[in-house]
């Protein structure tokens, strides 16, 4: 971004709107407390607390891999018809939440939102867990996951090339550019954050480690310059990524020519969700972040509002999807749409349409009110309810599509089992280590767009 | 020995970007070309006061999603049609059904163009630097604004360089052992 567009950008936060950067803040006093909770020598005890809890679920979550690797697909719930279940639920439900994180960052860079800064870190980090997470279901949900990089286009012996036009290996490109885009997106805007931690770590170790990390870089007119512009290329770049990514997920689903699932809306639909569940999840990791390292002059009441409000636009785009989706049922006119869509309501999978619908539908009404948009607690609430009734959708539209197949004589139900269960949740507590460990050794909040915010204010007041 | 003889450069300290960008500006108007500013974040006029900006990253985007694009339409195409044809459905060659991975290779180049130009462009990864030799440098990350004159310049010279930063009120000026 040009620097001129930039100060243009940041003189529009006029008095009429609360400022970004609250406080007497100034460059040492920001690298003070951002840094100082990277460098503190003894991590707090509700860290020790949630990263034994996490740590316990991440080795049941690898102990759990292991032993599907070792037994095979049949220790979960699922067979003919319902070959896709909890798996690809999870698949889809963390590729969503991965959707957000580097969307939030990127295009709030693009449109010049100051409010952005603080959030784009974690954001992007969120990004990268979630989405190395939801990279791992595909191959877990294979029969014979050994064989996974047959996906990817290599000179074998067999002579074997991929079926370039099915969506599966669509997939296969679209995660590895997302997931490689975001990583690089990230530790760009990390190595000016790393040079500062290495100039003010006091021990050896952390001078070598963020040393290396920070590639030394010294912070010349120049290599800003670049920073800036590559920057701007490359979150111009992950928008249209974005988007692409989840449209493909989408259609995953809607090559096939299943009731429930062949359906044209499916790619929008898909990008609307994702935002909507990324949004939800950077939300509670916002609240919590800010309650847990008292970050509340950095991430404000004002980004919290701005964030519910995005979720709020992106719930009712998610709902008029809804309303299509059985609309278009009944105006296909194909009785397999229309029983599909019935016994979505009705069947034996009801509560989960029913509870769905008012996760995600119903409680993210309350946004419209500002009181609880200024209540943190119960956005942090309303954010966890959204996620669970996106979860709910996942499994929905995956299983009540595939468990009424086309003959009666072919019908079946899906029942997690134990395993199902540990997958899902040892999964969850996966991110929250990777989380941890993130909150624990890299800054939270970018120190050297912090610094460019602060510089701007003071030069505009 | 002459203790200017294995000298780096001159570092002047200032304590604001202003005062930065006005010395680079009297510094590049004194006639120096070998001139480097050193600053916790970006400032806005700097690269200018220096030179010209650094345009080429653009260009190299072009040029990698071009590669990634060409080359995986190019892979697609020949590997189903000529190394391992796939005669069914829409036959090949059925382009549209290449394209989303196409797309995604496109973005892809380009984005590896750009992260790996801007690090080779900036001459990163580089942990060494005589600059680092200045025991107050640990401040440009944090706080504090640099100017550095490089005995590179053909107008270096010491005692006559350390004059001319004094007069632009730095914090202190010191000498950078090479």
């Amino acid at each position: 971004m040009s620097s001129l567009a930039r100060s243009e950008m940041l003189s529009d936060i006029g008095p009429a709107h609360e400022p970004v950067l609250p406080g007497a803040q100034s460059y040492e006093s920001i690298s003070a407390k951002i840094s100082g909770i990277v460098l503190e020598a003894r991590p707090a005890r509700w860290w020790l607390i949630s990263f034994a809890a996490c740590s316990a679920l991440t080795l049941l979550f690898f102990g759990s891999i292991g032993y599907l690797f070792y037994k095979g697909v049949g220790i979960w719930g699922l067979n003919v018809p319902v070959v896709w279940a909890f798996d690809i639920t999870n698949y889809v439900w963390w590729i969503a939440i991965a959707m957000s994180g580097t969307f939030i960052s990127a295009a709030l860079h693009l449109t010049r939102q100051p409010w952005g800064v603080s959030i784009s870190r974690f954001a992007e980090a969120m990004t990268v867990f979630a989405l190395a997470i939801a990279g791992m279901f595909p191959i877990l949900h294979l029969g014979r996951p050994w064989f996974f990089y047959w996906l990817m286009p290599y000179p074998n012996v067999m002579s074997l090339w991929p079926q370039w036009r099915s969506p599966l290996v669509w997939d296969f490109f679209a995660i590895l550019a997302y997931l490689l885009l975001s990583l690089m997106f990230w530790y760009l805007g990390l190595i000016p954050d790393f040079a500062t931690l290495r100039d003010r770590a006091r021990t050896r170790a952390k001078q070598v480690i963020y040393g290396l990390l920070a590639l030394g870089w010294r912070g010349e007119a120049r290599a800003w310059q670049r920073r800036q512009s590559a920057q701007l290329l490359l979150a111009g770049l992950a928008v249209p990524l974005v988007v692409s990514v989840h449209s493909v997920v989408g259609l995953d689903f809607s090559a096939g020519n299943t009731p429930g699932w062949h359906s044209t809306i499916f790619p929008p639909f898909f990008v609307a969700g994702a935002m909507f569940s990324g949004f939800a999840m950077a939300m509670t990791i916002a609240i919590l972040l800010r309650r847990a390292f008292d970050l509340g002059n950095f991430i404000t009441d004002r980004h919290l509002d701005n964030l519910a409000k995005l979720i709020l636009a992106m719930g009712l785009v998610l709902a008029y999807s809804y309303v299509m989706e059985v609309f278009m049922a009944w105006y296909s006119a194909d009785r397999y749409e229309i029983y599909t869509s019935l016994t979505r309501m009705r069947g034996p999978y009801a509560p989960v349409y029913w509870a769905l619908m008012f996760c995600v539908i119903i409680v993210p009404q309350a946004l419209w009110s500002r009181r609880v948009r200024r209540a943190p607690w119960l956005l942090f609430v309303i954010s966890i309810v959204i996620n669970i009734g996106m979860w709910l959708e996942r499994f929905m539209l995956i299983v009540t599509s595939e468990y009424r197949d086309f003959l009666p004589s072919a019908w079946g139900m899906f029942y997690p089992t134990r395993w199902d269960w540990a997958i899902l949740l040892g999964s969850i507590g996966f991110f929250g280590w990777l989380l941890l460990l993130f909150v624990r050794f890299v800054p939270v909040i970018s120190m050297a767009e912090m610094r460019e915010l602060l510089a701007h204010e003071r030069g505009a007041s | 020995m002459n203790p200017t003889a294995g000298a780096y450069g001159l570092l002047a300290e200032f304590s604001s970007a202003t005062a930065l960008l006005d010395a680079a500006r009297a510094a590049r108007s004194a006639g120096f070309r070998q001139l480097e500013a050193y600053a916790p974040m970006p400032v806005e006029g700097l690269v200018e006061a220096l030179g010209s900006p650094d345009k080429r990253l653009p260009r190299l985007a072009l040029i990698g999603a071009v590669i990634g694009g060409v080359g995986t339409f190019a892979l697609q195409w020949f590997s189903a049609t000529a190394i391992y044809p796939i005669n069914v459905g829409g036959r090949t060659p059925a382009w549209p059904g290449l394209i989303p991975s196409t797309f995604e290779m496109t973005i892809l180049g380009a984005a590896l163009a750009v992260f790996f130009g801007v690090l080779l462009r900036s001459r990163l990864p580089r942990l060494y630097h005589p600059i680092f030799n200045d025991a107050g440098f640990s401040a440009a990350s944090s706080d504090r604004f640099f100017l550095c004159i490089e005995a590179a310049d053909p107008q270096y010279d010491e005692p006559r360089t350390r004059d001319f930063l004094e007069r632009l009120r730095p914090l202190r000026v010191n000498v950078i052992e090479a």
